[in-house]
């Protein structure tokens, strides 16, 4: 549903900007806002299915790496 | 003795001014004798020093043809190798080898749908250095009964051109095709530098320094014609652009891992079955990656080069329009507001994320230096040490001066916009700081040739 998906855009966006490092968070805060806005208007509902469970595989991996960076973090 | 044109209050490098007599012609003396012999020691290194002024912090990286960062996601998919998943992917009588060997066969995969290849056709190795040495050396010895013939260009990465020189001492012939002076090969001196014993042609797709890209899909028409190995350095082109194996008739190719946010320590060795393509090995051990590459598979690097393959086949679009993006705004503000700039290589036929640009009347070191702020380098790395002018830009035929005055810009998936802004503004700010200080510059505003100075060195 609407609410579903804006909860993981803003689930996205939130754990990117956890990265210690600057360009790994502009990156995937990009990515993100680049994945969402192109995918806006997509109706095929198979197709929705795909790219959300795609979204939420990046949701895990980007929050755990995002928790290690801020283990080693260094300067910026 | 010391007789050049200065304007008052302005002091020479050291190694000007104790090392080189400037010679001018009548035509162009002084109007104003007193000018003469006139250095101020007074004071004069006040407006050009920058000492201080360096910002705090991690320079921006614009320097990703030498390498590039990890991805996370990269990491993500190694840490389990690198922590309790340690098996020997070779090891076939326990279940820690058989899952590492599942993990490292599906990387095998990734890497060989990122240039359309077969996984069966993936050796991996330690980089694209051993890749580049078991693809020249190795062709080169199992045919060299029949054929004693090699054909590589000038601009190759130095892997290419030292096993080649090793090669020479084991009797080959090279030939080394000169390069055009926008940096690619002319496809008619390749066909006629094929002979009846060449074994195997060697060209770069994307140039490491200058990152124009070859005609792959002729170079490759025309080995397959004469029925000539062609082997190709991929590791700046695979993941950047589209890369496929049988489109360009590819036999063997070189992949980085480390060039495509994969880890270092890792590459693989494309080598094509049908029409087979056979190499002796370089390393002889327990026959891992059948026979080619003895030594255990460093099964989390593997995986990591698997990972940054399969993300960089993903992303590759969205990265090269970004890449395309940031090249296309620098290139366009530095050549807005510093004069005096040339592009090196091919405008067209190039990998934007790849920008070398030559700044006239600066000295490259200086400007290195003074660029604090930005990670920046000449050419490649392994030549970053020292002060010699790139082999690549000689062979396209740059002059000496324009060789030493380069810069490569390096732009990746990790580059930002910001990053790119406040390069141009360190740029133009260095560039115009150096040359108020350089003698050349200020006989260029007064319309003297340069290249028309007898130098006298004492």
């Amino acid at each position: 549903s609407k609410s579903d998906v804006l909860h993981l855009y803003r689930n996205l966006l939130r754990n990117s900007k956890k990265f210690c490092n600057y360009n790994f968070r502009e990156y995937f805060l990009r990515r993100t806002k680049e994945d969402f806005k192109c995918h806006k208007n997509e109706s095929d509902p198979s197709k929705v299915q795909q790219l959300l469970e795609k979204a939420r595989q990046d949701l895990v991996v980007i929050s755990r790496q995002a928790t290690l960076s801020q283990m080693y973090a260094a300067d910026r | 003795m010391l007789a050049i044109a200065l304007r008052g209050s302005k002091t020479l490098g050291s190694k000007l001014t104790s090392s080189i007599v400037v010679r001018r012609c009548a035509a162009t003396a002084p109007k104003e004798g007193r000018r003469w012999l006139q250095i101020s020691t007074t004071n004069s290194n006040m407006d050009f020093s920058i000492a201080g002024q360096a910002k705090e912090g991690r320079s921006a990286f614009l320097d990703n043809q030498s390498t590039t960062a990890m991805d996370p996601r990269v990491l993500d998919a190694m840490m389990p190798l690198l922590t309790w998943q340690y098996g020997n992917p070779h090891s076939r009588s326990h279940h820690y080898g058989w899952e590492a060997e599942e993990l490292v066969e599906e990387a095998r995969g990734h890497v060989a749908k990122l240039i359309g290849a077969d996984a069966k056709e993936i050796v991996f190795t330690s980089g694209a250095t051993e890749c580049n040495n078991m693809a020249v050396k190795g062709v080169a010895r199992f045919y060299g009964a029949k054929k004693k013939h090699i054909i590589t260009t000038q601009t190759e990465h130095k892997c290419v051109l030292d096993s080649c020189r090793v090669l020479q001492n084991e009797g080959f012939e090279i030939t080394y095709l000169p390069v055009q002076a926008n940096g690619l090969i002319n496809l008619d001196t390749l066909r006629a530098a094929i002979r009846p014993d060449t074994a195997l042609v060697s060209v770069m797709a994307v140039n490491n320094e200058i990152g124009v890209i070859q005609p792959m899909v002729e170079i490759g028409k025309i080995c397959r014609e004469n029925k000539v190995f062609f082997h190709s350095d991929i590791a700046q082109a695979a993941g950047k652009i589209d890369v496929n194996v049988n489109e360009w008739n590819l036999d063997l190719a070189s992949i980085s891992g480390h060039k495509i946010y994969g880890p270092k320590g890792v590459g693989a060795l494309y080598i094509r079955r049908r029409p087979r393509v056979r190499i002796e090995p370089i390393i002889s051990g327990g026959g891992q990656e059948r026979g080619l590459r003895s030594g255990t598979v460093p099964a989390p690097l593997a995986v990591g080069l698997g990972a940054a393959a399969r993300i960089a086949l993903e992303e590759r679009e969205r990265d090269y329009a970004h890449a395309k993006r940031l090249s296309e705004k620098m290139y366009k503000a530095v050549m807005q507001r510093v004069p005096h700039v040339t592009l090196n290589g091919d405008p067209e036929s190039r990998y934007p994320g790849n920008l070398n640009l030559s700044f006239a009347y600066v000295e490259g070191e200086s400007l290195l230096m003074a660029l604090k702020e930005v990670a920046v380098s000449s050419g490649s790395a392994c030549t970053s040490a020292s002060l010699e002018p790139s082999y690549v830009l000689r062979a396209l035929g740059v002059d000496e001066d324009m060789a030493h005055t380069s810069i490569r810009f390096g732009i990746g998936r990790f580059t930002t916009e910001e990053e790119i802004d406040y390069a141009v503004n360190l740029v133009e700010k260095h560039v115009h700081r150096l040359r108020e200080m350089s003698p050349l510059w200020e006989m260029v505003q007064e319309g003297i040739d340069i290249k028309k100075i007898e130098w006298v060195a004492h």
